[in-house]
């Protein structure tokens, strides 16, 4: 079952500068497993060497951080659209 | 306080609004603001504030105006190239409207004049562009209990919400760790969309407004995410984390740290 998945800006080069891809699971780790399937190397970068999710990515299904769910066992289904939101600094260089 | 003919005229669209009027209009001249970064989202946050005739705004940066600032750093113009950012602001701000006292901070904020700097102020705006401050700002604006507008910006996307302490999500609530330096590119290296800047800041600049008046709804336990060519406005929510290192039930932090050794960028 496909789910629609956001790509944050400094991932996009993984992803053939695609902002949205598709990609299926039934929870989250399935859906990142598939999405390093698909796009090698991106798993890596959104998670750490134990595999956990890196603590500046935040993943969401639909609007809701699945930190505060049942982290990558949340459960997706379809029509679910996925988010992977890193943290940016932005604004201004010198302060 | 009374409001003179002038400012009578000169704020009579907004004080024609419901929710404002003229004691809103009173309230915005007795605030006080600090804006950290007169960069990308300072620029338009510190010129609408000022044009809507909030009393005192203070602007922290250490820079000067460079040339590459001004395809979106609106506050400065070709003329202050070489002057410091702080000055070159106040002077713009003070053209449009001489109500405004702007008070120039030319420092580089640290753990040490944080704390100093903020409790003359009753709400603060980050428009800094670098982790550590981000997160300096965040834990001194937690510990002095002070409301803090949150603003970030990269290429075509921006992000804003705004932390109440004590009763809403914090920047560490969000993301609890910065991201290893290098791994998140900077505006230097991947570019910025001006208007990106724009919009981000004015949101943030609406967001001081809202609270000032006391009207509406803050972007609170909500990450407001825009992306210019799509032209799309999306939220996501931030819940309130128990486990916070600096909000949580049992905090962890509850003094302010070595920020650049927290972010690895010592020496980059």
């Amino acid at each position: 079952m496909q789910i629609i998945v956001h790509i944050p800006t400094p991932l996009q080069k993984l992803t053939k500068n695609k902002e949205e891809v598709k990609a299926t699971g039934t929870n989250i780790r399935e859906l990142l497993s598939d999405l390093e399937k698909r796009y090698p190397g991106i798993r890596s970068r959104i998670c750490d060497e134990e595999g956990n999710i890196r603590k500046f990515i935040n993943v969401y299904v639909n609007d809701e951080d699945i930190r505060f769910h049942q982290e990558e066992e949340t459960p997706i289904q379809p029509g679910d659209k996925v988010s992977i939101i890193p943290s940016i600094a932005g604004g201004n260089h010198a302060t | 306080m009374q409001l003179n003919e002038n400012q009578i005229e000169r704020y009579s669209r907004q004080i024609l609004l419901p929710n404002i009027g003229g004691k809103g209009q009173e309230r915005l001249l007795n605030a006080k603001v600090l804006i950290i970064g007169a960069g990308g989202l300072g620029s338009p946050c510190a010129l609408y504030l000022g044009a809507a005739g909030v009393g005192t705004i203070g602007i922290v940066d250490s820079d000067s105006v460079e040339l590459n600032n001004l395809q979106r750093q609106i506050l400065h113009s070709s003329s202050t190239i070489g002057e410091s950012k702080v000055k070159s602001g106040q002077e713009r701000i003070q053209s449009i409207n001489p109500d405004v006292k702007v008070v120039p901070h030319q420092l580089r904020l640290t753990s040490d004049n944080i704390m100093e700097l903020i409790k003359d102020y009753e709400i603060v705006v980050d428009g800094s562009d670098n982790f550590p401050t981000r997160y300096l700002v965040n834990d001194a604006c937690i510990f002095s209990q002070k409301p803090l507008v949150h603003g970030g910006i990269l290429r075509y996307d921006g992000q804003s919400f705004t932390i109440l302490p004590g009763e809403s999500a914090c920047f560490r609530c969000l993301f609890p760790e910065p991201p290893p330096p290098g791994s998140v590119p900077s505006c230097q290296q991947a570019g910025i969309l001006g208007v990106v800047a724009g919009i981000i800041g004015t949101i943030q600049a609406n967001e001081v407004l809202k609270y000032i008046l006391q009207t509406g709804e803050l972007l609170k336990n909500r990450l407001l995410i825009f992306n210019a060519l799509k032209a799309s406005f999306r939220s996501v929510s931030i819940p309130h984390n128990s486990h916070c290192p600096v909000c949580g039930d049992k905090p962890e932090i509850t003094s302010l740290i070595d920020y650049e050794l927290f972010c690895n960028t010592r020496g980059n």
